[in-house]
């Protein structure tokens, strides 16, 4: 699903350039949970934030689904991150002037599907992450966790190939922690893949592999046996 | 652009903050209101002075003689001459596109003795010998009785027709003019008409001049064949200052006047001197745009700057909607159409209030009457689609600078301002 063979990136800062990944290569399978982690620095939210297309790199191959992303226009880029992705952020980054239902279906908006077919839709995923009730209170009304759930069931809505998670847990305490991760595991569980940056041993343990970053390299990548987060709820 | 969806945004954006946008939207209505209420302003000058032409036919000439000023086949300098009738057959003949040529003669005039008198009163009047198309050049309007026709012309009949100020000398309140007769030098002719004149240009001495026959009047006063001066007025399509040099000549070559004197024959140029007034018209419509479109200006500015305080405010929902796949020219028409509703909506509160102010001008002059030089201040509907057009165009540039810095926000750095 995901391939990357020796990517590299540096930021400049001013006159010094900082060399943040120093060729990276690995590959994720269709259906994989993957655990990316490591210390603040270690290159992890910009690995994301390439896998995402948030950011271009300097050097090395990414293929996503067999489609070479390179020299992207920003069309382009919309384009493909509304095809192929879905992103899950700490700070649940929902759009606060509008209704969860209408949070969730942003992404279908931006596929110009029909408003009918996207409110269905929206709701459909709202429905499956526990918060049909609450679909038409402002992401102001919700606890943390229902808002990290509606920003699931956004991420969920185009249907994309990978869901990116960026530290989905950094911002709730623990309980709502592993409610959030047993949602992101049944995700999985229906075959979705998805790739989890965290810091958080014990979120990590919750997927089935997990990727160390050291210095922007990766120094350990491991399958690891699950642990369900249905037992902690 | 008409999905239900983009507007609910654009209000939502617009409601988030309600007086940061009255207090631009006032900016652009300050301007356009403005803009509206001078050019209303300049319009009603001009309605005030164009009154004062009346609706004398603008396209018109007049032309009398005058001493020549050159000695020509043999005739001395300084010879006196006179207009002849047939020189109005030879005007016919030679110049083309000439509408109306009456041939004028007068007694009378600014200042002169008492030359009319019925019974015991008498008045001091201008009297005009004159054909009936003069009523098309010097417009008045006949309040009783009719004004001359060709068979007073053909049967030369002693008929005269006074003003409303003549009668109101002459007569007693309700008396009946029509039938009666006066006295104008020693010769009596019958009122068979009165007239008013409209034109506040002519004023008091506008309603008090008598029209006889030119026939009549050559005969009763003694004239022959001369004719004291003309009014010649030219086809629409064509205007009398172009052809008043051919008028000219023909004149000089049918009483031996020298080609080049310049003095011979006098005229006056209705046409140019309405020119001259229309010119400063455009001027001063040209200063009011220029004025008002620079106030509106500032108010444009303010827009653009609240519109880049909101996309900065948004930097961060904007690159959650790129990560989510927005397209920049999505988030672009966005802000843009943000902009023009800003505009457009503020612009259209200045041209109502405008409307408001010119309107309440509008039923203050009628309830006080009219006023010198001032009349009726207006804008047309041409000058509201211009003014709406200038909004949408300017809502448009007002919009850009912060459009395109609302596509320069990249997401990572969006997503990163917690």
């Amino acid at each position: 699903m995901i391939e990357i063979k020796d990517l590299h990136k540096s930021y400049k800062m001013g006159s010094n350039s900082l060399h943040v990944l120093k060729g990276i290569n690995f590959k994720v399978e269709e259906g994989e949970l993957v655990a990316i982690m490591g210390s603040s620095g270690s290159g992890k939210s910009t690995l994301l934030n390439i896998l995402g297309m948030l950011d271009g790199a300097d050097s090395g191959e990414y293929t996503l689904d067999g489609v070479p992303i390179k020299n992207l226009s920003e069309t382009k880029a919309a384009q493909y991150r509304n095809k192929f992705l879905g992103f899950i952020f700490q700070s649940f980054n929902l759009i606060n002037y509008k209704s969860a239902l209408e949070n969730v279906a942003l992404p279908l908006y931006y596929q110009k599907v029909p408003r009918k077919e996207r409110q269905e839709k929206a709701m459909k995923y709202l429905e499956r992450v526990g918060l049909k009730p609450w679909a038409d209170h402002l992401p102001s009304e919700l606890s943390g966790g229902q808002k990290q759930r509606v920003a699931i069931a956004r991420a969920m809505a185009a249907e994309p190939k990978v869901l990116l998670a960026d530290e989905p847990t950094g911002a709730l305490d623990s309980t709502t922690s592993y409610e959030v991760m047993d949602l992101i595991q049944k995700i999985n569980d229906d075959g979705n893949t998805i790739l989890v940056v965290t810091h958080e041993e014990d979120i990590a343990h919750m997927c089935k592999r997990i990727v160390h970053l050291k210095d922007g390299v990766i120094v350990e990548d491991k399958k690891v046996e699950q642990v369900r987060a249905e037992q902690y709820v | 652009m008409f999905n239900k969806d983009r507007w609910r945004e654009i209000i939502e954006v617009l409601t988030t903050n309600v007086w940061r946008t009255i207090f631009t939207a006032f900016g652009v209505c300050w301007g356009i209101f403005i803009l509206i209420v001078l050019l209303a302003a300049g319009k009603g000058l001009e309605n005030g002075i164009k009154q004062d032409f009346g609706n004398i036919a603008t396209n018109t000439m007049f032309m009398w003689t005058r001493a020549t000023t050159k000695g020509y086949e043999g005739l001395p300098k300084g010879r006196r001459f006179e207009f002849k009738i047939d020189d109005v057959a030879a005007l016919r003949d030679n110049v083309p596109n000439l509408r109306f040529i009456s041939p004028r003669n007068q007694l009378g005039g600014f200042g002169g003795n008492n030359n009319v008198v019925r019974g015991i009163r008498t008045g001091a009047y201008n009297v005009y010998g004159d054909y009936p198309e003069i009523i098309n050049q010097d417009p008045m309007a006949v309040t009783s009785g009719r004004f001359l026709n060709y068979n007073d012309i053909n049967e030369k009949r002693k008929v005269a027709i006074i003003g409303q100020g003549v009668k109101n000398d002459l007569y007693d309140k309700d008396e009946d003019a029509l039938g009666t007769y006066i006295k104008i030098q020693g010769v009596n002719f019958m009122v068979i008409g009165t007239y008013k004149k409209n034109s506040s240009g002519g004023g008091e001495e506008g309603q008090k001049e008598i029209f006889v026959p030119f026939t009549s009047f050559s005969q009763a006063f003694n004239r022959g064949e001369d004719v004291g001066w003309m009014a010649i007025t030219a086809n629409n399509g064509s205007s009398i200052s172009q052809l008043k040099d051919k008028i000219v000549d023909v004149m000089k070559k049918r009483h031996k006047v020298h080609p080049e004197d310049t003095r011979a024959v006098g005229y006056f140029d209705l046409y140019e001197q309405y020119n001259r007034v229309e010119s400063l018209f455009g001027a001063l419509k040209a200063v009011a745009y220029i004025v008002g479109i620079m106030v509106l200006l500032s108010g444009i500015i303010g827009v653009s700057n609240i519109m880049l305080i909101v996309v900065k405010e948004r930097t961060k929902e904007i690159g959650i909607r790129r990560a989510l796949g927005e397209q920049p020219w999505s988030i672009k028409k966005q802000i843009l159409m943000e902009s023009i509703f800003l505009t457009l909506i503020s612009g259209m509160v200045g041209i109502i209030l405008g409307s408001l102010v010119i309107f309440g001008i509008n039923s203050l002059l009628d309830s006080v009457g009219p006023v010198d030089m001032f009349m009726s201040p207006s804008v047309s509907v041409g000058v509201v689609t211009g003014a709406l057009t200038i909004l949408m165009v300017s809502g448009l540039l007002a919009g850009f600078i912060p459009a395109q810095s609302a596509i320069r926000v990249r997401p990572i750095e969006a997503l990163r301002t917690e």
